[in-house]
């Protein structure tokens, strides 16, 4: 992987790890970051890992474009040897698959989907190698996902899938993108799941939705306290099926200000994860579950 | 003393200079999209340069005051009245308590900066009080003003009515507009025809133009070099992995359309960036019409930094008068 760097204007630098997505690009951009946000430049205003690739912004009248880029490139070199280890942390995600608002949803925007007869699910399960959506859903809610990304709008969470290439799902987007998704809709692009941490457009397959709010600007929802945006680049989520009876009590949980997402702390390595990836998201699972 | 809104033009908002820090978590940095004219209806009323007032787009907001102040509009050509009277544009005013500040229609430009004395002290949300309403953030409960609300203002300093930015330190778009583009980002990804034709084109501002971004059409379709696509990108030619956005990128979905992203950003996302507008001129693009004309002309660094010291000449030449 060799690393391209380019200016973004004359207030951003833009590096692309690779072209393709892996967590090897992933890792690799989330420690350039923190390398430097380390490094305090000054000048720096902003920091922005992406799935693969980086960006900074920063103010060029403190410091030269082509200095900025310099120093990047500086500490590429220094984090080379780094060891991708993570300490992060894993949250279960209870999702409400096929449920009824996002089944609205994608009903009125039919014309815009690559088949009109089936629901997103149907046809994300159908060209995926699955019998049923069922055992679709099973996929999805299986081996765990990393948040590469938040962003697009306020506090919306990219996921790509805790798998070797082959045993990924990849869904394309929607023909056309649709103009509304329901808040906290779960959705499916390429490579990527997501969690729409707003209502508003979107261009994504829609597969279920989550009582768990993720972004609160007013701060009064006991969790989100400290701040706004729940997920962070580096989280480590699992989703669990959930039905409408238990989204509705956990709906009412999150209303009485009583609803804890479960959560763990953990510490991730990528060359434990390439070696043994059933065995090491065995652990996860394990040190999710423990008591 | 607070300032009843009795209508709210198109969409009036409360900006700053935004909230930077926060666009790794898709908050974006938000703000006046014109800064010079929120900076100089500052500086003409006495406030601090960033203090929060009222961008008004199209259209005008009719206001009434509580108490006395000084208030001043600079941007778009949006002529402010006074219980009726016209007032000048870019020079401080006085609205006396129970008087009615509204507006004529517009002459020229998009977005009218309204700075008033003291300042809007609306509650800061994330260091700023600029609306973000996508994000329900900052503004009045994170959305633009609507008649029955009610502005706080902070407390003003003594400044005179009558002072002002003279003509040639004011700034606007031309016909068509220049806008001048550093090429990079993934410049690459179309062919050497279409970097020209790019250029060449006299592009048309789209209905879709918002404080979001920017949306050009009328010009060629840009053509992509082949190749086979990345995993992870999606398969249309001017897909990618999906990537952060910088502000004022130029992404052509489908090599049609360009969209400049402006101060309300997404913040990233899976379309190919040809470029970026330079920081000079991310002003410029707040005041574009939609069916107005421009140009992207291509520069380099050299000649984006030295567009930006310009900018901030003109600035302090401004600072300076109103010292």
């Amino acid at each position: 992987m060799n690393s391209r760097y380019s200016h973004g204007g004359d207030e951003h630098i833009f590096v692309e790890v690779d072209e393709e997505m892996s967590l090897e690009a992933f890792f690799k951009s989330l420690s350039m970051t923190k390398a430097v946000r380390a490094a305090n430049i000054e000048g720096v205003t902003e920091i922005c890992p992406a799935n693969a690739s980086y960006q900074i912004k920063f103010n060029p009248d403190i410091i030269h474009p082509d200095d900025m880029m310099k120093e990047l490139k500086r500490l590429e070199l220094q984090t080379v040897d780094a060891e991708p280890v993570l300490d992060t942390r894993i949250v279960e995600v209870p999702v409400f698959y096929q449920d009824p608002w996002t089944h609205e949803t994608l009903l009125r925007f039919r014309d815009r989907h690559q088949t009109p007869e089936a629901s997103d699910l149907e046809y994300a399960a159908s060209i995926n190698g699955y019998e049923t959506v069922e055992a679709f859903i099973g996929a999805h809610s299986g081996a765990p996902w990393f948040v590469s990304m938040v962003g697009f709008v306020a506090g919306l969470p990219f996921l790509y899938q805790m798998l070797d290439r082959d045993r990924q799902i990849q869904v394309p987007k929607y023909l056309r993108p649709r103009t509304d998704t329901p808040k906290l809709s779960i959705g499916f692009g390429g490579s990527f799941t997501s969690i729409y941490s707003v209502r508003g457009a979107g261009g994504y397959q829609l597969f279920g939705i989550t009582p768990m709010p993720i972004f609160d600007p007013e701060q009064e929802i006991p969790y989100l306290e400290n701040f706004m945006v729940y997920f962070k680049p580096g989280d480590i989520v699992k989703f669990r099926s959930i039905d409408r009876e238990e989204y509705d009590e956990i709906t009412a949980e999150v209303q009485a200000g009583r609803f804890v997402p479960r959560s763990k702390n953990v510490v991730f390595s990528l060359k434990e994860f390439e070696a043994d990836i059933d065995g090491t998201n065995a652990k996860l699972m394990e040190a999710l579950y423990a008591n | 003393m607070p300032i009843n809104v009795i209508s709210s033009g198109i969409s009036t908002t409360v900006q700053d200079m935004g909230r930077p820090g926060y666009y790794h978590l898709g908050i974006p940095i938000g703000g006046a999209m014109d800064r010079l004219a929120l900076r100089a209806a500052n500086l003409l009323v006495g406030n601090a340069e960033d203090a929060a007032g009222l961008e008004a787009v199209f259209l005008g907001p009719e206001l009434e005051f509580t108490e006395d102040a000084i208030v001043a509009v600079c941007g778009a050509h949006l002529p402010p009245k006074v219980d009726g009277e016209l007032r000048a544009p870019w020079t401080s005013f006085k609205v006396n308590a129970g008087q009615i500040l509204s507006f004529d229609f517009l002459q020229g430009g998009a977005r009218a900066y309204i700075a008033i004395s003291g300042g809007i002290n609306t509650p800061k949300a994330l260091g700023s009080r600029s609306t973000y309403a996508a994000g329900a953030l900052g503004g009045i409960n994170g959305r633009a003003i609507q008649p029955g609300d009610e502005l706080p203002l902070g407390v003003g300093s003594s400044v005179k009515e009558g002072r002002e930015v003279p003509e040639n330190l004011r700034r606007g778009p031309g016909d068509p507009a220049e806008i001048r583009v550093l090429p990079g980002l993934y410049w690459h990804r179309i062919t050497e025809a279409a970097q020209v034709d790019f250029f060449e084109s006299t592009w048309q501002v789209a209905n879709e133009a918002d404080r979001m971004g920017y949306r050009f059409q009328g010009g060629k379709k840009l053509e992509f070099v082949d190749r086979v696509p990345p995993f992870g990108a999606g398969s249309d030619p001017s897909n990618i992995t999906d990537a952060c956005y910088p502000y004022g990128s130029i992404q052509v979905p489908s090599g049609t359309e360009p969209i400049v992203l402006h101060r309300d950003a997404v913040s990233g996302g899976g379309y190919f960036m040809l470029g970026t507008v330079i920081s000079a001129d991310m002003d410029l693009i707040g005041q574009l019409q939609p069916n107005g004309k421009a140009q992207f002309v291509k520069v380099d660094m050299e000649t984006a930094l030295m567009a930006r010291r310009d900018r901030l000449g003109q600035l302090n030449q401004i600072r300076q008068i109103m010292e």
